[in-house]
């Protein structure tokens, strides 16, 4: 069994080497330092999401989004790219259902030009009209290509399935028309309605010392302040399907057809969320995919990828089994995969595959906190999802604590074929 | 990245080349064969990606549940990847469990089965694997071009292989193309990362030093008759987005050449490091393709690439063209640009820039040990890793005048292979 040794604990994301500071105007920071590269990793989020999008207008957040960095107070959007880019860093915005997202890194150096270009960004946009509707034509060519995307195709149709009537089943981008709805004024007015610095948080993981960085960002954003900003927004809940819902989307000259078929599953937060991810691992992730790999892959010969993924969000999640097969193949497919989960939720896993599982979650821990983006990622999940600074070194016991029976009760609970969506886009 | 390496050769000719990395207790080990679609002859294309496919099946001792899950249960990652040229395998494991990847990585140099049921399975598994790729307008649109900038040279095939050739492949001709090359003489050992070189050098010579050496199969590489003159091609298919896929033959990586190539490039459609793992990009906003097809509305987005390959293979420029632009109107800015590079220096501002965002990306790539092995012998695929200790400095050796020569050689109007993406603007029904 792998346990980490006392010092390997020690030397993971914890209460000792991380600094965390509540800005006064509500930003919450969290750093970590790392010297073994001369760059540093800048990630953060606040409560912007698509949940605010009318819905004649969905994708407004997206949209503003990307516009953010289109053109500031101070910055054209030649001179802000060239700034960045001269220097070989990064910087990007994006929405989901909750939030605004950003990413930014550099060269350590460079950190109190991110900071000042978030800020920028954040604070200052001006939503050039030109600009606007250069971006509006990217948009629009993106959604065509995603509109014959037989992944994104499933994807959408599998959450709007699952989600009827819920922000969580419409895609956080829009359609083409609500995109052609959304005016720039909608785009300045949305900014200035919910972005602000309340429930906005920032990492910063790299070569820089925690009150370097805590300083860059308070002299970038201390000041900011928004009254307007929301308070935040209550969803509806959600409810398991009545039955089986089958949907096929033709996609006319596509070669191959994806899959996706599955059910709600915990939320993150949710107590049942360990053990429903050791067991979503056993059935479709350890080693070769699991156990439908195992059966689809390595047995039949199915499929490339066939593989479980255990979706666990703020207010509620999903557990789906997704492969992309030959047309002809599809059926059967469908088939051994609901032979699969009936045996998982009716038998308990074995001693053996969950001690695999466990001692695959404890040991691919420090692989996952190696690179400067591997540990922000953390960071953001431990303040996202109130997990508590101490969480990734008491995640070993936590680990070890999930049983068999633990499993099969919730998985029972949650993987219910009979109720499942099951969605396929693929040639004719 | 620039600390020492330990290099050696071992008397059945296996290379070893380890790095030192105390950051964290973990190593990342690699093994690297020089064989790829390269090597494959008209009829048996996609072999050598199929012999990667069958190293996981298993070998008596190891067998194929057992292999995964050995590593799987170490919390570790492993993979493997082919290319034109080579064939690499890596796992990436907890320092104290590293024995395990390195009895495995030997065992399956000699031991792999290629059971006939096995082969049939994989079999539909990479047709799975070509067809869902067939299903992405860029996918065929870079068949086509590929294919057509190469009249002989075996590059002109996609590494996965031709769909018919992949039906009709059998057993033997994997299990030959793996006794083939295979061989000791014919692969480097790497490793990076927490452990003590001299140990893991004895390590590696008690796991490898009894296996034979073989002697290699002939070369008979043709060589690539200069184009004459532009070729153009068009692929229609399913959607409402065009696409524009532009090659033309670049110098291999071991030329002086490519790293003048490597800054047109950044110049070009901006910057782009080599890194397998991690460092992330920098965007390309302010690169000169995207100010004159982007901003200005013809173009939603596009992308260059440069391989380092041991022949000269393609650069590419891939451009999405915005919904209702014309692709002509596309390539005829591009071409403008082209000439602007051919017919004027490039300001000695904007290749220092070209080498900051490559030192950028340099530093990124060195926060991960996994990257840091795959270079010690991703660069002894086409060079020497001094290939790569020196990347930073050859790039800043570049002037002006090699930017501009190598856009005049290269970038030629004649040398170019010009595909275009038609979509058929089908709906789909439901």
């Amino acid at each position: 069994m792998s346990a980490l040794p006392l010092a390997s604990l020690r030397s993971l994301p914890g209460p000792e080497n991380i600094q965390r500071v509540v800005l006064e105007n509500g930003i919450t920071l969290l750093t970590r330092s790392n010297f073994e590269s001369p760059s540093v990793v800048l990630s953060g989020y606040l409560p912007a999401g698509s949940v605010y999008d009318p819905l004649e207008k969905l994708g407004l957040a997206h949209f503003t989004a990307l516009a953010l960095m289109r053109g500031t107070q101070r910055y054209n959007f030649q001179q802000m790219f060239d700034t960045l880019e001269s220097s070989g860093a990064s910087l990007g915005f994006g929405a989901s259902v909750h939030n605004t997202s950003f990413g930014a890194r550099a060269l350590a150096e460079d950190l109190p030009m991110l900071t000042e270009l978030l800020s920028e960004a954040l604070r200052c946009p001006v939503f050039p009209p030109e600009q606007v509707e250069r971006l509006r034509g990217q948009i629009l060519t993106g959604l065509a290509i995603r509109n014959q995307d037989t992944i994104d195709r499933c994807e959408m149709a599998f959450e709007e399935t699952i989600f009827p009537n819920h922000p969580y089943g419409l895609p956080s981008d829009g359609h083409p028309e609500t995109i052609r709805n959304i005016t720039r004024d909608d785009l300045a007015e949305f900014h200035q309605r919910t972005f602000g610095p309340r429930g906005c948080t920032i990492v910063i993981v790299g070569a820089v010392e925690p009150d370097q960085a805590v300083e860059c960002v308070r002299q970038a954003l201390g000041d900011w302040r928004n009254p307007a900003q929301p308070p935040a927004s209550l969803l509806p809940p959600v409810q398991p399907l009545p039955g089986t819902i089958r949907r096929e989307i033709a996609l006319p000259g596509k070669v191959q057809t994806d899959l996706i078929m599955g059910c709600l599953g915990p939320k993150r937060s949710s107590p049942d969320y360990l053990a429903a991810s050791l067991g979503n691992n056993i059935l479709g992730q350890f080693g070769l995919m699991g156990r439908i790999g195992d059966v689809v892959r390595e047995r039949e010969g199915l499929a490339y990828y066939a593989s479980a993924g255990l979706n666990a969000w703020i207010e509620a999640g999903s557990w789906d089994i997704t492969a992309g097969v030959n047309p002809n193949n599809l059926q059967r497919t469908i088939d051994l995969v609901l032979q699969e989960v009936r045996r998982f939720i009716t038998e308990p896993v074995t001693t053996e595959e969950l001690r695999d599982s466990q001692s695959n979650y404890i040991g691919r821990l420090p692989l996952s906190l190696e690179s400067n983006a591997g540990v922000a990622h953390a960071l953001l999940n431990l303040e996202r999802f109130q997990l508590g600074l101490e969480y990734y070194q008491r995640y070993p016991e936590l680990v070890m604590a999930v049983t068999p029976e633990q499993i099969l009760e919730t998985a029972r609970r949650y993987l219910t074929p009979d109720q499942f969506a099951v969605i396929s886009a693929g040639p004719e | 990245m620039n600390s020492a390496t330990l290099y050696a050769q071992l008397p059945n000719g296996l290379t070893v080349h380890l790095k030192e990395i105390h950051t964290a207790p973990l190593i990342s080990h690699w093994i690297w064969y020089r064989v790829g679609s390269r090597d494959e002859q008209p009829g048996l294309t996609g072999l050598s990606h199929w012999v990667e496919h069958m190293q996981f099946k298993g070998t008596p001792l190891f067998p194929p549940t057992v292999l995964d899950k050995a590593i799987s249960r170490e919390g570790g990652t492993w993979n493997a990847f082919t290319y034109l040229d080579w064939t690499a395998y890596f796992e990436t494991l907890p320092a104290d469990k590293i024995d395990l990847a390195l009895r495995l990585e030997a065992d399956r140099m000699v031991n792999s089965e290629f059971k006939s049921e096995d082969v049939e399975s994989e079999r539909t598994v990479i047709l799975s694997e070509r067809e869902g790729s067939e299903n992405e307008p860029l996918f065929r649109l870079g068949e086509a071009v590929q294919t057509a900038a190469f009249k002989v040279h075996p590059y002109r095939h996609e590494i996965v292989g031709e769909k018919q050739d992949l039906q009709s492949i059998r057993r033997d001709d994997l299990y030959g193309h793996y006794r083939r090359y295979y061989v000791p003489n014919n692969a480097v050992v790497t490793a990076a990362g927490d452990f003590d070189a001299q140990e893991m050098l004895a390590r590696i010579t008690e796991l490898y030093g009894s296996i034979p050496a073989n002697p290699l199969p002939e070369q008979s590489i043709p060589a690539e008759p200069p184009a004459a003159a532009e070729t153009r091609l068009e692929v229609s298919g399913p959607g409402e987005t065009a696409y524009i896929h532009i090659a033309c033959k670049a110098p291999a990586a071991s030329d002086r050449d490519f790293f003048s190539f490597t800054v047109l490039d950044s110049l070009l459609t901006g910057p782009a490091g080599l890194n397998m793992f991690g460092g992330g990009g920098v965007s390309n906003k302010t690169s000169r393709l995207y100010r004159a097809l982007v901003e200005r509305e013809l173009a939603a987005g596009l992308s260059g690439g440069l391989q380092a390959t041991l022949d000269p293979f393609l650069y590419d420029t891939t451009i999405t063209v915005r919904n209702g632009q014309s692709p002509e109107q596309i390539l005829s800015v591009y071409h403008d640009e082209l000439h602007r590079l051919q017919d004027n220096p490039a300001p000695a501002d904007e290749i220092q820039r070209a080498i900051k965002q490559a030192r950028a990306l340099f530093a990124y790539g060195s926060e991960n040990i996994t990257n840091q092995a795959f270079w010690l012998g991703y660069a002894e695929m086409f060079d020497r890793y001094a290939w790569f200790t020196g990347y930073i400095d050859h790039l800043a050796s570049v002037t002006p005048q090699d930017v501009q020569r190598v856009a005049q050689t290269y970038l030629a109007d004649s040398r170019l292979v010009t595909g275009v993406y038609v979509p058929d603007g089908s709906p789909e029904v439901e």
